[in-house]
């Protein structure tokens, strides 16, 4: 404890609740409250509904949701794929060429989203790889801006890991599959589980990359939050975004739960 | 430090058949994101003759809308990063050595806005603080003025608050890590001596600290360097950043060399700020 005086801890107490308050608890609830607003003339809605949400439902929010998921879900399992793939071949390289790879594996993390979707842009508006305007660049879109996150998160596990688990089935006679698929990955499956939710996340809410190469038959649930809110439709939005948040938490402590029950915790 | 320790150990995996196996993944991150960035260089730099043309580029860097938003971006950056080491150190420090009851779910709470969409809060601080918002209505309404008087958000500084309350869970997550390796029992000695709250923070709890603020405030500051969907939202005129000028550039005036042009500056800001956090977060081991 570092302050003893009780007046002293309550006055900083009061100072933490006032920047929660102000940074962090109030645009959770104002944007709750504006989705459930009927009409919101003075200070607090004159009344509540449940009229954006049906009024969303109804409309093209299915759609958006359904592009988020499937978009989210491929990309995600995608860069599981490659960043597992990645950060276990990365074991086998020499010191340098290690460190090197390890860095490039983890650029795209940092060159921003709206120039990601810029340069498949540019690179895929012509034959022979003629992607643009098809769904396929949304989900690279969101693989190449997600895939430095699964890397890291699956590197991080590894280097976590103990070796002597491998060694001792190597020195049993494990064959190198053998070892990989039923040592090294179910003893990676927590870290596997919380980058495949991180990136899903990650993926759900992207906005920069999307809007810069969407066709029309696919817009993800920030773009059409952004259309909505664009044009004026302030309250649909809120109710709009109310459901990308609820998916997004539902899926996270979906995947924490089962990896609390996988790892026994 | 851990990749020495790997080395170092006796490992034996067996390294030679293995080497190429790292060639997928390496080519699909070539195909999908390295060759489509080699192609915003070249489409920078070369016209469609393969020519360098260095009158566009020297005519882009001279403009009033690359200046313009470069100093925005520069500005909402290095003010939103100071922003989050501020109010990430005070509420970490209180989170860490004042807690209260449910300190912890606060914080773990807070830690949730790393996985939410930058631009909910944007949305929210229209409700909030916008011309027709809760604040602006109710100044309005208690002194009877008849115009909003509350007028930052769609200013620089509405951006600031925005990323500032969306940055700084990345200040709070490292800073919480550090503190909780901070000997309390040192904490309580200084105390006992008559030590008093703030030079104990100075002298013994900020040292520990600053690996922390310094990596984290290099990634907030490549953050928010890249950070598009909450100027998008707020949609103010006078406040483009570079990730704006190069959607608005590319999709809405379909002028995709000076969006390429831009383009590379806005990457080569960015590569540099994440070789800064690259180098702090490994030469400090935070």
């Amino acid at each position: 404890m570092l302050v003893w005086s009780r007046p002293g801890r309550i006055v900083l107490w009061m100072l933490f609740a006032l920047i929660f308050g102000v940074l962090f608890l109030a645009p959770l609830a104002v944007i709750l409250l504006s989705s459930l607003a009927d009409q919101w003339n003075g200070v607090l809605p004159n009344g509540l509904t449940t009229e954006h949400y049906t009024d969303v439902v109804r409309g093209s929010a299915w759609n958006a949701v359904k592009a988020s998921l499937i978009t989210g879900f491929l990309a995600s399992a995608l860069a599981l794929v490659s960043g597992t793939w990645a950060a276990l071949s990365l074991r086998l390289q020499g010191h340098a060429l290690r460190r090197l790879l390890g860095l490039l594996f983890f650029i795209p993390s940092a060159v921003p989203s709206v120039s990601v979707g810029l340069g498949l842009l540019v690179a895929f508006s012509h034959p022979p790889l003629l992607l643009n305007g098809t769904i396929a660049m949304v989900m690279i879109a969101h693989f190449v801006l997600i895939s430095a996150f699964t890397f890291g998160n699956v590197s991080a596990g590894l280097a976590r890991l103990s070796p002597d688990f491998e060694q001792v089935a190597s020195s049993l006679g494990a064959r190198p599959a053998y070892r990989l698929w039923h040592v090294t990955l179910p003893l990676l499956a927590p870290y596997l589980v919380a980058a495949f939710g991180l990136s899903f996340a990650l993926s759900m809410g992207e906005l920069g990359a999307t809007v810069m190469v969407y066709p029309p038959g696919w817009v993800t649930l920030p773009v059409s939050i952004f259309s909505l809110t664009d044009r004026g439709d302030i309250f649909a939005g809120a109710a709009l975004t109310m459901i990308l948040v609820a998916a997004t938490l539902v899926l996270l402590l979906g995947l924490e739960r089962i990896t609390a029950r996988a790892t026994g915790s | 430090m851990s990749d020495a320790v790997a080395i170092g150990s006796p490992v034996t995996i067996r390294r030679e058949p293995g080497k190429f196996w790292i060639v997928p993944p390496a080519a699909l991150l070539a195909l999908l994101f390295f060759y489509p960035l080699a192609l915003i260089a070249r489409q920078a730099f070369l016209d469609d003759s393969g020519v360098a043309n260095a009158a566009e580029i020297f005519r882009v860097l001279h403009s009033r809308f690359f200046l313009n938003a470069l100093v925005n971006t520069v500005t909402i950056s290095i003010a939103a990063t100071a922003g989050c080491l501020i109010v990430g150190l005070v509420l970490a420090l209180i989170l860490a050595f004042v807690p209260f009851p449910g300190s912890g779910f606060i914080a773990r709470l807070i830690d949730t806005f790393i996985a939410l969409p930058t631009f909910l809060v944007t949305l929210a601080f229209t409700f909030l603080y916008g011309s027709a918002g809760m604040l602006n209505t109710g100044l309005m309404e208690a002194f009877s003025l008849p115009l909003p008087p509350v007028d930052f958000l769609y200013s620089t500084w509405g951006v600031v608050l925005a990323e500032v309350t969306v940055y700084t869970p990345f200040i709070l997550r490292p800073l919480l890590a550090a503190f909780s390796l901070v000997d309390r029992g040192q904490i309580e000695a200084a105390s006992v001596l008559g030590a008093r709250p703030f030079r104990i923070v100075r002298q013994v709890i900020l040292p520990a600290a600053i690996p922390a603020l310094i990596a984290g405030g290099s990634l907030c500051l490549l953050l928010t360097v890249n950070e598009f969907g909450i100027v998008l939202f707020i949609g103010a005129k006078g406040v483009i950043t570079l990730p704006l000028l190069i959607y608005g550039k590319a999709i809405q005036e379909s002028a995709y060399q000076v969006a390429c042009i831009i383009a590379v500056i806005n990457i080569a800001l960015s590569l540099g700020l994440f070789g800064l956090y690259r180098f702090a977060a490994g030469r400090l081991g935070a």
